[in-house]
Order: C-alpha cells, then sequence, then structure tokens
C-alpha cells in the first residue's frame, strides 16, 4: 500500500490572494445575482426580499425572452464565422510576412483599441450613412443619384460588432500560427503537395486551436453586447443584454434584471465549458499573455 | 470676498435691468470679474485662492448637448468664478439611469442636482426618499418664476420644495419640409408619425414610455391623461414600429438623424428642433392638438450641500442667467413673462407661453401616469422589440 504524502499548505499560501479576489470580485456577485432573481419586484424600483420562482418561471414561459436568447446566439454565430474568415487571412499574412518590422504589424491592429470602443462603433455612422463616406463617393462617381440605405439594419450591426471584435480573433490565430514549425508547409510540398493542400493539410490542422480561441472570445464578447445594436440597429435589431438593460436601467426590475443576467451568465458558461472539453483553454490563455 | 463677488453681480445684473448694459456685455463682464478676482494681487487673491481651496464641489446631471452646453456656459462657469465652488457636470442617458446608480451604490456620492423631467420624476425622487427641502429664502430668485409651474409641484410637497422648476417645452413632431408640408403636416396631426408612404424614413424616441403612450392614445382618439383603452395604444404604437427606421435614444442622435436626413419624421423635442432650424435645416416643428407638453426641475437630492445648491439655483434663476440659458438650449424659461421682461429670441421659441399660465399647454397628469408606470413601461420594452 502506497504511503500517504503529506499535505504541503504552501500552495494554497500562494494561491490564497488570486483566490480571495476571485471569491470576492467573482463568486460573491454571482451569488447576489443569484439570491436577488428570487426576490420580488412590487413597484418601479421597489423590490421585496423573497424566495419565490416567479421570474424564473416568466423566463422559462415567457417566448419573448427565448426569441431573444436565439436572436443573441443567431448574431454571435453569425459574427464568430465572418470574423473567423475575414480574421484568418491577416493573421495568416502577419504570420508569415518576411517584413522585418512585424510588431508594427501587430501594433496596427491593436491601435483602435485606444479609442474608445463606443467612438469605434459610431464611426461606421459618418462611413455607411446617408451622408456618410461611401455614399459620398458613389454620389460623386455617380453610380447613384440618391444614398443607399446602409444604417440601422442587421447588416450595420455585423460590421460594427466585426470591426470592433475583429483584432481579437486575428491575434488568437496569428499565435497559433506563430507557434507552427515554418519547415512543416515546405516538407510537405516536397511531399507532393500543392500549396493550397500543404495549408489544408497541415497549417490549417495545426492553427485550428488558435482558430477555436478566437472564435469562443468572439462569441461571447458578441453575445454579452448591448451597445452596437442600440447604435448602428434598427426597432428588430436587440440582443438579450438589451433585455437585462430594459429590465434592471428603465423597468427598475432588478430581480428580473437578476434573472436575466444570471441566464445569459449560465448559457455563455457553458459555451465556454463545451469549448473546454473539446479544445482546452490553454491555447486562450497563450493569446491572452 | 464672497458677499462682495455677490453685491458686485448684483449690481451689474441691476445695470443690466436698468438697461445700462445689454446681455452679453453683462456676461462677458462677469466673467472679467472672476477673471479679475482671480488674478489681482493683494488680498483679494488670497482671499480668492481660499475662497477656491474651500469651494465645494456640486454634481450636476443633465441631458447633454446643447442643454449642457447653455448650462455650462452661462450658469456653471460664472458661479464657479463667483463663488470658487466647481459644478462637475454629466450627462445622463435618463433619470432612472441615475436612480439605478444611487439604489446601486446606496447613497448619493457623486449625485447632486438633477436636470429632472418634471412632475411625474419629482413625484417620483419624492417617494423613493431623495428629496431635499429648499430653504427658499436663500433663493430669492424664485419670486419670479411662474406660479402655474410651481403649483403642481407644491401639490406633491406641500410644506417644501425639493426642486425648482426650469424650464418647459413640447414633445411636438418634427418634419423635413422636403418631403412633407406645412399643410400636410397640421392636416394629419398626431397620424403624420404613421404615414405609410415615409416607411423606412420615420423615427422614434426608446427614451420613454409615456411618450410613445402619450402618441398613442392622440392617434388612437382617446385623451392621453385618461386613457381607458390601453389595447389600442399599444396596437397604434406597432403600426408605428412597424414603419420607423430607428428608435433614437439621445438628442444628440435625435438630430444628427434629421440633420442627415436619415429620418424625415419623428417626435422631437421643441428646442431641439429650433437649434436645427437655427442651423438651416429645414425642419418644420408641429405640436398636435393635445400635444405633450413637459417642465424640469432642478432637482436637490437629499444629502447635498445645500446653501451651495440653492446659491446655485438662486444664480441659474436669475432673469440674466435664465434667459441666456434660454437661449442657448431653446426651451423657455420658468421665469413669468408678465414679471420678467422677455426678449424676442425667447418670445419666438417653441411653446413660449407670454401669459405665464400655461394654459394652452397638456402636462402628464403624475397620479394617472405613474400609476399604470410599471405595467405599461414593460409592455412598451416589449413591444418596442416586436412583441
Amino acid at each position: 500500500m502506497a504511503k500517504a504524502t503529506a499535505f504541503d499548505p504552501r500552495p494554497w499560501y500562494l494561491l490564497s490572494p488570486a483566490l480571495l479576489a476571485i471569491a470576492f470580485l467573482v463568486i460573491a456577485p454571482m451569488c447576489f445575482i443569484l439570491v436577488y432573481s428570487f426576490y420580488i419586484n412590487v413597484d418601479l424600483g421597489v423590490d421585496e426580499v423573497a424566495f419565490q420562482f416567479g421570474n424564473w418561471q416568466d423566463l422559462l414561459t415567457d417566448s419573448y425572452y427565448h426569441h431573444a436568447i436565439w436572436k443573441t446566439f443567431r448574431m454571435a454565430i453569425i459574427v464568430t464565422v465572418l470574423a473567423a474568415l475575414l480574421g484568418y487571412i491577416p493573421a495568416y499574412f502577419i504570420a508569415h510576412t518576411n517584413f522585418r518590422r512585424k510588431w508594427l504589424l501587430l501594433l496596427l491592429l491593436i491601435l483602435p483599441f485606444w479609442v474608445s470602443f463606443i467612438i469605434r462603433t459610431m464611426s461606421w455612422i459618418h462611413i455607411m450613412g446617408n451622408q456618410g463616406a461611401i455614399n459620398g463617393v458613389l454620389i460623386w462617381l455617380g453610380l447613384t443619384d440618391e444614398p443607399i440605405s446602409m444604417m440601422y439594419n442587421e447588416f450595420a450591426v455585423i460590421v460594427g460588432f466585426i470591426h470592433v471584435f475583429l483584432p481579437y480573433m486575428i491575434l488568437n490565430v496569428y499565435v497559433s500560427l506563430e507557434g507552427i514549425d515554418r519547415n512543416l508547409e515546405p516538407a510537405a510540398r516536397t511531399l507532393g503537395c500543392t500549396p493550397w493542400q500543404a495549408f489544408r493539410e497541415v497549417t490549417l490542422p495545426l492553427s485550428l486551436p488558435g482558430l477555436a480561441a478566437g472564435s469562443l472570445l468572439v462569441f461571447v464578447l458578441t453575445a454579452g453586447s448591448y451597445v452596437t445594436p442600440i447604435i448602428l440597429g434598427g426597432p428588430n435589431d436587440f440582443l438579450f443584454g438589451n433585455l437585462i438593460y430594459d429590465a434592471v436601467v428603465s423597468e427598475l426590475n432588478w430581480p428580473m434584471g437578476a434573472t436575466l443576467s444570471f441566464t445569459l451568465l449560465f448559457l455563455l458558461g457553458l459555451v465556454v465549458v463545451i469549448y473546454s472539453r473539446f479544445m482546452g483553454l490553454n491555447q486562450l490563455y497563450k493569446a491572452l499573455s | 470676498m464672497k458677499q462682495d463677488s455677490t453685491k458686485r453681480y448684483e449690481k451689474l445684473r441691476e445695470r443690466m435691468g436698468n438697461g445700462d448694459i445689454d446681455r452679453r456685455s453683462f456676461m462677458g463682464l462677469l466673467g472679467a470679474a472672476g477673471l479679475v478676482a482671480g488674478v489681482s494681487g493683494g488680498i483679494m487673491t488670497t482671499l480668492s485662492r481660499q475662497a477656491l481651496a474651500a469651494g465645494t464641489e456640486l454634481n450636476f446631471e443633465g441631458w447633454g448637448g446643447i442643454v449642457s452646453e447653455a448650462l455650462r456656459k452661462h450658469a456653471f462657469d460664472p458661479y464657479e468664478k463667483k463663488t470658487g465652488n466647481k459644478v462637475i457636470d454629466a450627462t445622463f442617458g435618463g433619470e432612472e439611469e441615475v436612480l439605478t446608480k444611487l439604489k446601486a451604490a446606496g447613497s448619493i456620492d457623486g449625485h447632486n442636482i438633477i436636470h429632472s423631467s418634471g412632475i411625474t420624476w419629482y413625484q417620483r425622487w419624492v417617494q423613493n426618499g431623495y428629496a431635499s427641502e429648499l430653504n427658499t429664502k436663500n433663493i430669492p430668485n424664485i419670486d419670479n418664476v411662474m406660479e402655474a409651474v410651481l403649483a403642481p409641484f407644491r401639490a406633491i410637497t406641500p410644506d417644501h420644495l425639493a426642486a425648482v422648476p426650469y424650464d418647459y417645452g413640447t414633445t411636438g413632431i418634427a418634419y423635413n419640409t422636403k418631403y412633407v408640408s406645412e399643410e400636410e403636416a397640421k392636416k394629419l396631426g398626431a397620424d403624420l408619425l404613421l404615414k405609410k408612404d415615409l416607411k423606412g424614413k420615420i423615427g422614434g424616441w426608446s427614451g420613454d414610455w409615456a411618450n410613445r403612450a402619450w402618441y398613442g392614445a392622440l392617434q388612437s382618439g382617446q385623451n392621453p391623461n385618461n386613457i381607458t383603452d390601453w389595447d389600442a395604444v399599444w396596437d397604434k404604437v406597432r403600426e408605428h414600429r412597424a414603419l420607423i427606421l430607428k428608435y433614437w435614444s439621445s438628442g444628440a442622435e435625435l438630430m444628427d438623424l434629421l440633420a442627415k436626413e436619415e429620418i424625415y419624421v419623428t417626435e422631437a423635442w421643441s428646442g431641439r428642433v429650433a437649434a436645427l432650424q437655427e442651423q438651416g435645416h429645414p425642419i418644420g416643428y408641429l405640436d398636435p392638438e393635445n400635444g405633450l407638453a413637459w417642465m424640469e426641475t432642478m432637482f436637490v437630492l437629499k444629502g447635498s450641500p445645500m446653501e451651495e445648491a440653492e446659491e446655485l439655483l438662486n444664480f441659474m434663476l436669475a432673469p440674466a442667467t435664465a434667459i441666456a440659458v434660454a437661449e442657448g438650449q431653446k426651451y423657455p424659461p420658468s421665469l413669468d413673462p408678465t414679471k420678467v421682461d422677455m426678449p424676442d429670441t425667447v418670445k419666438k421659441l417653441p411653446a413660449f407661453d407670454p401669459t405665464g399660465k400655461l394654459d394652452g399647454l397638456v402636462f402628464r397628469e403624475p397620479d394617472k401616469w405613474n400609476a399604470v408606470e410599471k405595467e405599461q413601461k414593460k409592455m412598451w420594452n416589449r413591444v418596442m422589440k416586436g412583441a
């Protein structure tokens, strides 16, 4: 029988600051949100302490909320797929370029982060609006007499999301591509692969962890957003986050807002768990670090 | 020094009232007086520094855009120069947002004076326990305020006031005169917002359920202050929703959408339309019959530094300041035009009532609207999203 090893508390001492921070900043607020979801909203801004399932019942039985969840996941999938397709190309270029100042390209990638997210989102009004740059050029070229309506619809919201979240995808894919041995593709070609086959059979599979990590980030960030649809969307463009905003800020119904918030947290947490089960979170840590 | 500055300010104001100097010169002299007090040597400088060092910070929250610009330029900056106190102004998306923050924080830290939306919100702030008690002796300029705007607030808090009414306006309908004629607008009235030919070129305000419901009531032939058929109201709101391009959420967005001709028709705030007209945009404005009027207050939250707040309110209500702000933000001041001589620029503002009685304007009755708000606001948020 193997001898039981003595308990070594030292790692726990070292971990304790991080554990305390997580407990106070993540676990405790989540617990408060969960507890609040059982309260009753008596009037605007007036809540009564209770333990009842009315808010949860509303959530589970009301198709209004189900529709919002469906819209949110649908939008998040569209944005993620488009970001993956659009982000892979620049990531591949940066990873394989012989340009000596590669850091400059990476700097250009993160440069937009220096400008407020709201400002970047609103900039599309001046690009795609009736009096925006695109319509201005089209009218100047004589290609159209009237401005083409491009704003305040789902297309504008998707453009806004991709604009803001694309760098996350590119950085993740880039980190993954950088980790691949540069000799593998030439080796595949010496064995008879065409350039496309070498990419498809060697590079793409090896970069999939980065692609998956970028996709997870873009998916979670999109699904948790609510400002972009407000600025760029029309009346049909809203996400689950907008319902939370309505409940908390507009209706002053914190118990319902807590129920909706916890639901979104749970659903996105589920996505992360599924991702972790199949892909592992290591690639995500690598890209973020 | 504080007393001296106040006296100087009163003298300046008196000179202006006598016609000795025009208002622009007055504001310039006021600023110069502050500057002189700040940079002159000897005891004045020392006292000025002491006053600045001892200055109290007042946090003000308002609607942003031209309204904030006008308040900053004509009220806060001169007030700061005069008193050494500091006004930190911020923009809110709506008073719900402020109330949410206060509830979340459990204190009024960082919040003192709210540019509040009139009677219904006055009642809400009072009911939530945030009402201060203003010492109106410290606000002598309140004597110039119209009794018509004071009475509704006194009805809610008979023993005291927690706010002073500051301006009023209407939420009428803005339309682009290139696409809608004045005759057609007048003929259609509230139904202009339901004109099918303009599908995709109509806007709506997302921020206030009562505003939408008010128009729904007008369009369904009901008295907005006595709605009996809410289903009919929301049916009209759905009809409007099917025609709109976007629900806008701020005054700046409203102006941007109209100026860029993304939309041709929307309900709009009278002051914002006046600003667009001044900028040369072809925007007409219509107050339909029984259109929505409102008055705004400067609401002081309980626990704020009261004397400083009262001094600021008194300063803001001084005719010179109130008129300058009114000209800047394009909403008539709450001052009684039968007591205070108003310039033509104010007399020409939409919604201006020369009688000082506001008989021609229809305001929300807080008891009627607040009673149904919980249920109907939820409905509005759903209808807005297509439910």
